[in-house]
């Protein structure tokens, strides 16, 4: 029995990962409860947009390699952020101008526009595809680790290592600096203000002089800036590719809902539960067993729930239970 | 200063507003009165720009505004409560008056970052702003509740201070008194008085309970059946042969509105 080992292995193959993946998932779903809140409507479109938001960066920061600009130890892709957010930023208020606000104006039903983001969502998956392929591309450079395996047995003497991967710091640190400019704006700032207050109660906004054609502009560029920064995020954690991007749809409606939809606190909060259901279900629990329970007890099978292939089973089950017995989420968001 | 023409809006075969036409004088207090169903909230929501009308106009001092979305309205200088009070029931009551004015300065996106002093500048004018209009209505102390909290009469209130927070020209009051009790609605009565005698606001309410009409309103107007019945001071409307008809004919259960 070795329960400090237990912990690294612990901490070094569900806690870290599932920190940085409920990072990613909770920008992701932080961008769906927006659209939803103020827009209302799902929106299909939102893993496709995040793949197009990545795209961008990737090509810039190809571009920025190039030229033989570096960012030292951390990834050239940060260097590349803000360039990508501006991209994907006009990219989805073209999409809005030309496509949303035609039915927005009609005063068409959610379910309408929902069809509508389907339709924008094939057109976002045409177009990555046909820029950069569908293949995996991987965009990461600069230090891999920030304490690798070898250094942290030197340092502890244990036999189990936690390595911290640069990118997984990132993320974290990203995603908790995004989100702490996120709330102060919406708390703090009128134009926040004005966007809880459309969310609050939309009859009321539009008759207490609020522009809601505003409201539509800034969620845009907000919900631009969160998908490309989630994005890029989980493609320097894992690896971009354009299919993987559509698929992470599930996962992002599944924490916006368990969290409430429209509700921010909940997105990030429904985030980490999706997150960590997902990596505990799936991961071989042998090692952790074996040192945590005394030697008679020791597994002889890997002790693992679920496959990895079937990790998106997770989400969807949540999503279910979450439906039926809590439709309006954790945090008491819009019943869907 | 409202003068509505011909007005029709259909929802599919209803005819809710059937050709209503009706004229709303400067500085009045305008009652509107009518059995359930009558096509005033309808009438309401096509003034103010909720819904479009199916075909009529509405003219606004001469100037022609049906049509025009809900904020635009707003700018002009028309504002509406609801039937059902709305607020934006996570902020405080004095968060939600300080929603009202449009066109702050920390609207601007670039405000927000480098506009900073002129934000807080103007945010203390009309926290001050709101505050006053707070201690005008009675309700203070609530300042700091948030809104979902409050009772239904007091959003009730709170829905006539944010038309105190700009310099509104014509208000419609959809059923103000709705499950209101006595000393509120009394309150109600009094703040909608001294807004119309000192500020000059021209009201229209939508009511039920006669004693309010009474005593506020000149003139009152009947509606029926998405048309106007008849004008008049509450008194020739009660004598009025069609509106007694009115009342009566859509079911005996409205009879002690009418009495």
């Amino acid at each position: 029995m070795d329960l400090l080992n237990a912990f690294v292995a612990l901490a070094n193959f569900v806690l870290i990962p599932g920190l940085a993946y409920g990072s990613q998932l909770a920008l992701g779903a932080l961008g769906v409860t927006l659209v939803y809140g103020i827009l209302r409507f799902s929106n299909f479109a939102h893993g496709d947009t995040m793949a197009f938001g990545t795209m961008a960066v990737i090509l810039i920061t190809w571009w920025f390699q190039s030229l033989g600009i570096h960012l030292g130890p951390l990834p050239t892709a940060l260097l590349a952020l803000p360039f990508g957010i501006a991209v994907t930023a006009a990219v989805m208020i073209f999409t809005d101008r030309t496509v949303y606000r035609f039915y927005r104006k009609k005063k068409s039903d959610p379910v309408i526009l929902v069809m509508v983001s389907l339709g924008v969502m094939f057109i976002m998956n045409g177009i990555v595809r046909f820029i950069i392929g569908p293949d995996d591309q991987s965009f990461a450079d600069g230090e891999r680790f920030l304490i690798s395996a070898r250094t942290f047995k030197q340092m502890t003497g244990q036999q189990e290592a936690l390595a911290i991967r640069t990118s997984t710091a990132i993320t974290v640190v990203t995603a908790i600096l995004v989100v702490a400019a996120l709330f102060w704006f919406l708390n703090k700032t009128r134009t926040g203000k004005s966007m809880r207050a459309f969310s609050d109660n939309e009859d009321l906004a539009l008759l207490s002089g609020i522009n809601p054609e505003r409201v539509v502009m800034v969620t845009w560029l907000i919900v631009a800036a969160l998908t490309t920064i989630a994005g890029t995020l989980y493609g320097l954690d894992k690896s971009f590719k354009p299919f993987t991007y559509f698929q992470l749809l599930l996962p992002f409606f599944a924490a916006a809902i368990v969290g409430g939809l429209g509700n921010p606190v909940g997105a990030i909060a429904g985030g980490f539960v999706i997150a960590f259901s997902e990596v505990t279900v799936t991961y071989a629990w042998k090692k952790v067993a074996t040192y945590a329970l005394p030697d008679s007890m020791a597994p002889n099978s890997l002790l693992q729930l679920l496959s990895t292939d079937y990790k998106f089973a997770v989400s969807f089950g949540i999503l279910l239970i979450v439906l039926l017995f809590k439709p309006t989420g954790l945090f008491q968001g819009k019943s869907v | 200063m409202i003068v509505v023409d011909d007005l029709h809006k259909h929802f599919g075969g209803f005819h809710a507003v059937d050709g209503a036409s009706l004229e709303i004088r400067k500085g009045s207090i305008t009652g509107l009165i009518g059995p359930n169903g009558a096509g005033k909230t309808t009438l309401f929501n096509v003034i103010a720009g909720v819904h479009k009308p199916t075909s009529g106009r509405v003219m606004m001092d001469g100037e022609d505004i049906t049509g025009l979305e809900p904020h635009e309205l707003f700018h002009k200088g028309l504002l509406r409560t609801f039937q059902i009070a709305h607020e934006f029931s996570s902020m405080s009551c004095r968060e939600n008056l300080m929603m009202v004015p449009a066109g702050q300065a920390g609207e601007a996106l670039w405000n927000t970052w480098f506009g900073r002093k002129r934000i807080a500048d103007e945010e203390r004018a009309l926290r001050a702003k709101a505050d006053e209009v707070l201690e005008f209505l009675t309700i203070s102390h609530l300042a700091d509740h948030k809104a979902g909290q409050i009772s239904g009469g007091q959003k009730k209130l709170l829905e006539l201070g944010r038309t105190m927070m700009v310099d509104a020209k014509i208000v419609f009051l959809d059923e103000v008194g709705a499950g209101v009790n006595r000393t509120l609605l009394n309150t109600i009565a009094d703040a909608i008085v001294r807004l119309n005698k000192e500020r000059g606001y021209t009201f229209v309410v939508i009511e039920h309970d006669m004693d309010f009409i009474g005593r506020i309103c000149d003139p009152v107007i009947c509606m029926a059946e998405g048309k106007v019945l008849a004008e008049g001071t509450l008194a020739e409307i009660k004598a009025n042969e069609q509106v007694i008809e009115a009342y009566l004919g859509t079911g005996l259960k409205n009879k002690d509105k009418i009495a």
